[in-house]
């Protein structure tokens, strides 16, 4: 265990969640009711400032400009259309029971529960899966075409971490039609003249007064310039931070800057250990790798997972008879088989490979084979369901899925740490809203496959509508002038962060020292970690990151179009953040989800949780700087998790 | 895979330092380049070269860089997104290319994608044609039960293959009047095909053609070339429909436009 830090069993007064106690299937409507609301006439006099345009930024700005509310929505790319929700393929759960085979808001609350190893807030989740259906009705009325069977009606499939098929999907593309339908919304509210967008704009800090967030600093990313944008609220949607690895699924624009600056001016950041591993990504191939590419999970509906049973066995897959193979997850977990969630299907990847079954050059890698559905099926109809991803398999690996097993490997994909947020969504910072992958609320220590897209657009669509009025109805927001020393003191800090990049003139490159921390991060902080490598990582990332404030080369200048610069100001980022998220991997002390401690496993490899000493969520407070060189750490605060409807049992998959 | 394949080529790219500033081709020598690199990994592995040499690195746009957010794009040989049909350039790999090979690459050719640098363009134009009524004006909330609206499946297929439209911009870089015909049709039959977007189906072409032509894009002479560079295989068959709905919105619509 880490020292330094004030840890007691009690929960931090810091942390109040504002959840509804009670009955939890009555909690958010008894809520709702108490949350003070804003006449629709004052609502046009709140300015309201989003940042991020996914799934969460974008269903959040149009939904609060069709209150009423002014917008000013924003992001890095040069579109909102463009936020990294586009790339999710699956699909989304709701609980809408369609297929009738036994499904409901409880089942769905009870699945996300369990598949996060009981490290989500209760009451969180169990409203994320009641208003799961409304989600599906919005985006059904925007044109959103999710697949139909030939009656007309909606079509489902199965996802992992369920058994019943509650996932609707648009082919393999079901986050961009998602995000496309956020963002018709959205400029839809554009049109209307409720929203200001503002693209190709970088977060670089918060301007709080009072103690009350109250605006923002961006770099404009086309002219260089810094502007500052004040308001009565910040919304803060603005992602998962799996970049930290260097490679991941993520976009090569995701990052932690945003939520890391805030961090430093007062929000808690929550398990950001709790890192999510995919199992069904195509390998790496080389040193040249800029990015990993996921196959959607919906492949394991139908493709099953195997390793030859002879390590080293040279034949091609085609030629390893049945009684050669080992299709570990049927084996290992008979009730779930090749569609256990997404932890548990990582690692036992790994475990294949660690112990030398691994197939393809590298040996880093399992197949993932069809033949069966092919045989029974038809081509034509794997074609219908997955044309589109074998179509990208093949384009990236030059093989042909349909007649050669699939390679798969696991990659980093999604992060469930983040902002702490209250149930209102609230940070610590009052004012300062995180909604979406960027917060840490209700996925616990492990997300459940075609769940991320549900809580984006729940936060968006359906939470923070209600919530943010009762913060705009109950505070005093005078206005803040442009030339308030906050928020001049914010640009000017901003600036000179920049005038250092630039000015350091080292000698080695941005991308180099990325992808130095993304292979601390990988081989040490990965899919398994133990305490010996995570005290290394700690002193490597310090170690690292000192080197890269006294020898990085950015180049060009401030004042233009300047990518490097960009990608410079996230690594910096990064590279203290990464250091708080293996600290949290070593103080916490337990197997649970995604974080996989190798002290704490079952004699069958499997998660150990500790439940008398981690069942909260760990939340950090900056306090200063986080640093193994100097020994100065962060502050913990600790919010007990209370689980009173889904009773805490370890979770098995097996039976 | 190995990498004892590794390619020899020549680089000509266009390089431009502002919106404003003078371009012009510059040439780069790039050995041992892995056929199993992606084309903008290449172009990471030119960029850290470059800064090696303290020279500023090319900058061009990208971002998920699997194939789906629209943000990648360039003129790879004359060719939007590069040789391959249906694929954007983050997904073209080099292993498409021959050792010796001299590859020009420039940014998106149109008037109304003005350069920023280099091949980095401004694409903005295409998110003012949809907020001019690309969409259902339907506000969170309003909803009915999602299965209360039946849709056929083969209408919902021909929607879904025209919503895939990713909004890169080849269509209109691959065009020789820069008509932004495909990318519009893809939203507006999209809508029109879908009982969700018959209430303001006139309105929304309407406004939607007039935006097109405001932004400077040109008009559409038949030559299919934006089909054939479309990574999201959006069928020209789209702009029939767009034209169709278009002559029903101004000469048979009760819809008051």
């Amino acid at each position: 265990m880490a020292e330094g830090h004030a840890t007691t069993n009690q929960g931090s007064s810091r942390l109040q969640s504002n959840a509804p106690t009670g009955d939890i299937t009555t909690g958010w409507d008894r809520h709702k009711f108490d949350l003070k609301l804003v006449n629709p006439s004052n609502k046009r006099k709140f300015n309201i400032i989003v940042v991020g345009t996914g799934l969460a930024g974008a269903s959040a700005a149009a939904s609060l400009a069709e209150l009423g509310y002014n917008v000013k929505a924003f992001c890095f790319q040069d579109s909102p259309r463009r936020a990294h929700s586009i790339a999710a393929q699956g699909g989304i759960n709701a609980a809408k029971n369609y297929c009738n085979d036994g499904d409901s808001v409880w089942r769905l609350f009870y699945d996300t529960v369990k598949g996060g190893d009981f490290r989500a807030r209760e009451s969180n989740v169990y409203r994320l899966a009641s208003v799961s259906t409304n989600i599906i009705d919005q985006c059904v009325a925007q044109g959103v075409p999710f697949q139909r069977d030939y009656g007309g009606l909606l079509a489902n499939r199965s996802f992992g971490g369920a058994q019943v098929s509650r996932t609707f999907y648009a082919r393999g593309q079901t986050g961009q039609q998602l995000l496309l339908g956020a963002y018709s919304a959205l400029m839809r509210q554009v049109d209307l003249g409720k929203v200001k967008l503002f693209a190709r704009r970088e977060m670089l800090d918060l301007i709080k007064v009072d103690g009350v967030a109250r605006g923002i600093v961006v770099r404009n990313l086309v002219t260089g310039e810094f502007e500052s944008h004040t308001g009565d609220a910040v919304l803060l949607a603005t992602g998962g931070y799996g970049n930290v690895f260097y490679l991941s699924t993520n976009a090569k624009g995701c990052n932690v800057t945003a939520a890391w600056r805030c961090h430093k001016r007062g929000a808690f950041f929550a398990n950001p250990c709790f890192t999510q591993i995919h199992p069904t990504c195509i390998p790496v191939s080389g040193d040249h790798q800029s990015k990993l590419t996921l196959m959607s999970e919906s492949l394991r509906n139908d493709g099953r997972v195997w390793v030859p049973k002879r390590p080293g066995d040279a034949r091609p897959a085609n030629e390893i008879p049945d009684d050669d193979r080992d299709y570990f997850l049927e084996r290992r977990y008979a009730a779930f088989g090749n569609l256990v969630p997404r932890d548990v299907a990582s690692r036992a990847a790994k475990k294949a490979c660690d112990e030398g079954f691994g197939v393809g050059e590298t040996k880093l890698s399992v197949y993932l084979d069809f033949r069966d559905t092919i045989k029974r099926d038809g081509a034509a109809v794997v074609k219908g369901k997955y044309g589109n991803l074998f179509q990208m398999y093949a384009k990236i690996t030059g093989e042909d899925p349909y007649s050669t097993p699939m390679r798969i490997y696991p990659a980093v994909h999604y992060t469930m740490g983040g902002l702490w947020v209250d149930y209102n969504l609230q940070t610590t910072i009052p004012g300062l809203y995180c909604l979406g992958e960027a917060n840490f609320s209700d996925h616990g220590a492990n997300r459940l496959g075609a769940s991320a897209l549900m809580q984006g657009l729940a936060d968006g669509y359906f939470v923070i509508p209600y919530t943010i009025g009762h913060h705009l109805a109950t505070s005093k927001l005078p206005k803040i002038a442009d030339d308030h020393p906050d928020v001049r003191g914010a640009v000017e800090a901003a600036k000179a962060r920049v005038a250092k990049l630039l000015g350091i003139q080292g000698s080695r490159s941005v991308e180099s020292f990325h992808r130095a921390l993304g292979k601390i991060m990988w081989e040490k902080c990965g899919m398994a970690r133990n305490d010996a490598g995570l005290k290394i990582a700690e002193q490597e990332i310090a170690a690292l990151r000192h080197e890269f404030w006294n020898n990085v080369r950015v180049m060009g200048t401030g004042e233009a179009f300047n990518q490097n610069l960009e990608h410079a100001g996230r690594v910096a980022d990064f590279l203290e953040f990464g250091e708080l998220l293996v600290h949290d991997a070593l103080t916490r002390e337990e197997s649970c989800g995604g974080h996989f401690r190798e002290e704490h496993q079952t004699d069958e490899n499997e998660a150990k949780r500790n439940d008398a000493d981690f069942c909260h969520a760990a939340a950090w407070e900056y306090t200063g700087g986080h640093d193994s060189f100097t020994g100065e750490k962060e502050q913990l605060h600790k919010e007990p998790l209370e689980f009173e409807n889904v009773h805490l049992t370890t979770r098995s998959y097996r039976e | 895979m190995s990498s004892s394949r590794g390619l020899n080529l020549t680089l000509k790219i266009w390089r431009q330092p502002g919106p404003n500033a003078r371009g012009e081709f510059r040439t780069y020598e790039m050995k041992n380049i892995s056929p199993d690199m992606s084309f903008l990994e290449m172009l990471d592995v030119l960029n850290e070269q470059l800064i090696q040499k303290k020279e500023e690195p090319v900058a061009f746009d990208h971002d998920c860089r699997e194939g789906i957010c629209g943000m990648c794009s360039l003129m790879i040989n004359g060719q939007a997104h590069g040789p391959d049909r249906a694929t954007t350039t983050c997904q073209l790999h080099m292993r498409r290319f021959s050792d010796g090979d001299t590859i020009v690459i420039e940014p998106w050719r149109a008037e109304a994608f003005p350069v920023i640098r280099d091949l980095a363009t401004d694409r903005a134009a295409f998110d003012r044609i949809i907020t001019a009524g690309g969409y259902v004006s339907v506000n969170t909330g309003n909803a009915q039960d999602a299965n209360c609206l039946p849709v056929g499946r083969d209408r919902q297929e021909k929607s879904m293959a025209a919503a895939a439209c990713i909004g890169c911009g080849a269509c209109v870089a691959a065009c020789k009047n820069a008509s932004a015909m495909l990318f519009v049709s893809a939203k507006v039959s999209q809508l029109a095909l879908l009982p969700q977007g018959e209430p303001e189906r006139a309105r929304r072409v309407t406004r939607m053609v007039a935006q097109m032509d405001k932004e400077g894009f040109g008009g559409c002479t038949n030559t299919y070339e934006c089909e054939a560079a479309c990574p999201a295989e959006v069928s020209v068959s789209n702009i029939a429909r767009l034209n169709r709905e278009y002559l029903r919105a101004v000469v048979v619509s009760e819809e008051g436009v």
